[in-house]
């Protein structure tokens, strides 16, 4: 595996380059089955740990910040399908992860409310009616369909605007980070509808379970995390897939795709709507275990943040993009109880400093130092190529 | 002309001009080509043979008609024209070099698969891959990366996804540039196996290959079509002697 040269004699102007990453059914030779599994494997220790070790093992509270960072890792797998294998630098996830934050705060208010009643907020800073697009949201079923759709509705037509004017690089980046900011300023500015830079808090209920409850608190950590798994499986399966091929042929040359007769727009669109879907179930369940969704929590620092765990745990690999959002939240927590307002310094130093140095991520720490291509997850997408910022 | 022509299969270009900002690449270009030869499209640097290419293919606008199978190439975007069965290849090769072979001619052979089956992994190798491997000559280098491959093969590869898209046309853009001798033979063959009733046309600076292989020639000069025929015909118009062929050692060596 570490050498190409072998049995290359029919083979003129060879180079040290990636065993090829193609793993035909035929095969069932123990190194394929091996890196056809191993993400796989990769993903069960993930889940042992989450689902069994730390709900055993961990206080209620430390329980609830591991759950908030995995609401924040569920965003990041996200990122990595868009970012690390489209190529899309999406620099504003915190407007999906809003969208579903906002839709499960506002059925959480209501609740918190009662039948017939207006939120608190409403009669504090307005006239004590509530818009009419705030009635639905009184319907569970009715959130959670939101909590899908929503998401993918406004992803699709920003996607499809942005994509089709074949919108790329830095642009593409400066783009979606604007969003982020306009999503928070239109926050802030309506105090009356959207609870402004207080945000929505004080819930008491969640779909009708008490959130002071440790049980429920408990419930909700093991959702979060089952969903944070689905999504890495769901992932999983899209990279190993002929569009996962698709995608990141669709990165790495994208002219090169049109004239193989598919519209780039259109695979990098299935990503970006994934991603955004993703964001927003992470928002979601970010609500119920943190007690509160304000514009800082969507704004483009927030959006940042989850980009900077990405970077960190490395964008193209499979897991890399969920541990590195663990570990930026667990950093975050960690630091910002010593140094509460420097926080951000350093999640901006980190991003700069995995992006300069290490641009493949942690993930990419091993085979930099072995000088080894790691066979991971289908190696096209493992192995990031180019360096390259905003590609 | 003494060719047989089987088909109907064939792109009409008439009055093709292309301005790029007041420079016109093209002028007024008329030029049929059809189904089941081996079309060269020759001419000095600058002649205007790859924009025409391009033109006919979306990558750059073009005003005049381009009819293949009722439709107007020039008012279409690129995927579409190759999804109608109009395929090129670049004069760099651009081959996913990450990929293996069998991967680049799989990728390339999707876009006849449904969407939903691009959600699944690949299972078995299609038997169009199969077949294409066996054209170009890859068949043993099938799951070594593309990267790897030399120059010629992987202009092979190029015109393997070519196949496997099925594309009915196919422009090549000086596709035995950089080959040696017997690269070039091979490709020359290659190409005469494929051409069936395939439309073929070769953009080439060397005019030896041109000799042996083209059934059919079309000269470029300053953005326009100088003159037609086949070989033959070509070399004895004296105008083709003068701008072209009188320079030819010259050119053809640094083309």
């Amino acid at each position: 595996m570490t050498s190409t040269i072998t049995e290359a004699s029919e083979i003129p102007d060879e180079r040290e380059l990636p065993e090829p990453s193609v793993v035909e059914s035929k095969d069932f030779s123990a190194a394929n089955l091996f890196h056809t599994y191993a993400p796989l494997a990769g993903i069960a220790i993930l889940a042992l740990v989450l689902l069994v070790w730390a709900p055993n093992s961990l206080s209620s509270f430390r329980l609830g910040n591991l759950g908030k960072y995995c609401a924040w890792a569920l965003a990041a797998v996200g990122i990595g399908l868009a970012w690390g294998r489209g190529g899309m630098l999406v620099m504003g996830q915190g407007v999906f992860f809003g969208l579903g934050g906002y839709v499960m705060a506002m059925h959480m208010k209501l609740e918190a409310a009662g039948p017939g009643n207006v939120p608190d907020f409403m009669v504090l800073y307005g006239d004590a009616t509530m818009p009419s697009w705030w009635e639905p949201f009184r319907s569970g079923p009715f959130t959670l369909f939101a909590i899908i759709a929503l998401p993918a509705f406004v992803s699709f037509v920003l996607g499809s605007a942005i994509l089709k004017r074949r919108v790329k690089g830095a642009y593409f980046a400066i783009l979606t980070q604007a969003l982020a900011v306009a999503f928070a300023t239109l926050l802030v500015a309506t105090i009356k509808q959207t609870g402004g830079f207080n945000g929505l808090n004080s819930f008491t209920t969640v779909f009708g379970h008490n959130l002071f409850d440790p049980a429920i608190k408990k419930n909700l950590y093991l959702i979060v995390a089952g969903l944070l798994i689905l999504c890495l499986l769901i992932v999983w399966q899209l990279s190993r897939s002929r569009y996962g091929e698709l995608l990141v042929a669709t990165r790495d040359a994208e002219e090169r795709i049109r004239f193989l007769g598919y519209d780039p727009a259109d695979i990098k669109l299935v990503a970006f709507v994934v991603a955004a879907i993703m964001a927003s179930i992470g928002g979601a369940m970010f609500v119920p275990l943190v007690g509160i969704i304000s514009p800082s929590d969507v704004d483009a620092s927030a959006s940042i943040m989850l980009i900077a765990g990405v970077a960190l745990g490395g964008r193209a690999s499979l897991l890399g993009p969920a541990l590195g959002a663990l570990a930026v939240g667990l950093g975050q927590s960690m630091l910002s109880e010593q140094f509460p307002t420097q926080w951000t310094y350093f999640q901006g130093a980190l991003f700069i400093v995995v992006l300069l140095f290490l641009p493949g991520g942690v993930a990419s720490l091993w085979s930099k130092l072995t000088g080894v291509f790691p066979r991971r997850s289908r190696a096209v997408g493992a192995t990031t190529p180019e360096p390259e910022v905003v590609s | 002309m003494t060719q047989s022509f089987r088909g109907e299969d064939y792109i009409e270009v008439r009055d093709l001009t292309v301005d790029f900002d007041g420079f016109k690449a093209i002028e007024g270009v008329d030029v049929t080509f059809m189904q089941g030869r081996l079309h060269f499209l020759i001419g000095p640097n600058g002649a205007g043979k790859t924009t025409l290419v391009d033109a006919l293919t979306g990558l750059v606008q073009g005003t005049g008609r381009a009819e293949f199978r009722n439709e107007n190439l020039l008012t279409m975007k690129s995927h579409k024209i190759v999804r109608l069965g109009v395929g090129r290849t670049f004069q760099t090769a651009s081959v996913f070099e990450q990929l293996s072979v069998l991967q680049n001619l799989d990728i390339a052979a999707g876009l006849h698969r449904k969407a939903a089956g691009l959600l699944l992994r690949r299972r078995k190798v299609p038997e169009s891959v199969e077949r294409a491997l066996e054209t170009i000559g890859l068949t043993s280098l099938a799951n070594r990366p593309a990267g790897i491959l030399a120059h010629g093969q992987k202009q092979w590869l190029e015109v393997g996804m070519l196949l496997v898209q099925d594309a009915q046309v196919m422009f090549l853009d000086e596709t035995v540039a950089g080959m040696s001798t017997e690269e070039r033979d091979e490709t020359g063959e290659l190409l005469q196996r494929i051409a069936g009733d395939r439309t073929i046309v070769v953009i080439e600076h060397d005019m030896d290959f041109m000799r042996r292989y083209a059934d059919f020639v079309t000269v470029m000069h300053g953005g326009k079509v100088l003159a037609e025929g086949t070989v033959v015909e070509i070399q004895a118009d004296p105008q083709v002697q003068e701008v072209y062929l009188g320079t030819a050692g010259e050119v053809v060596a640094n083309g």
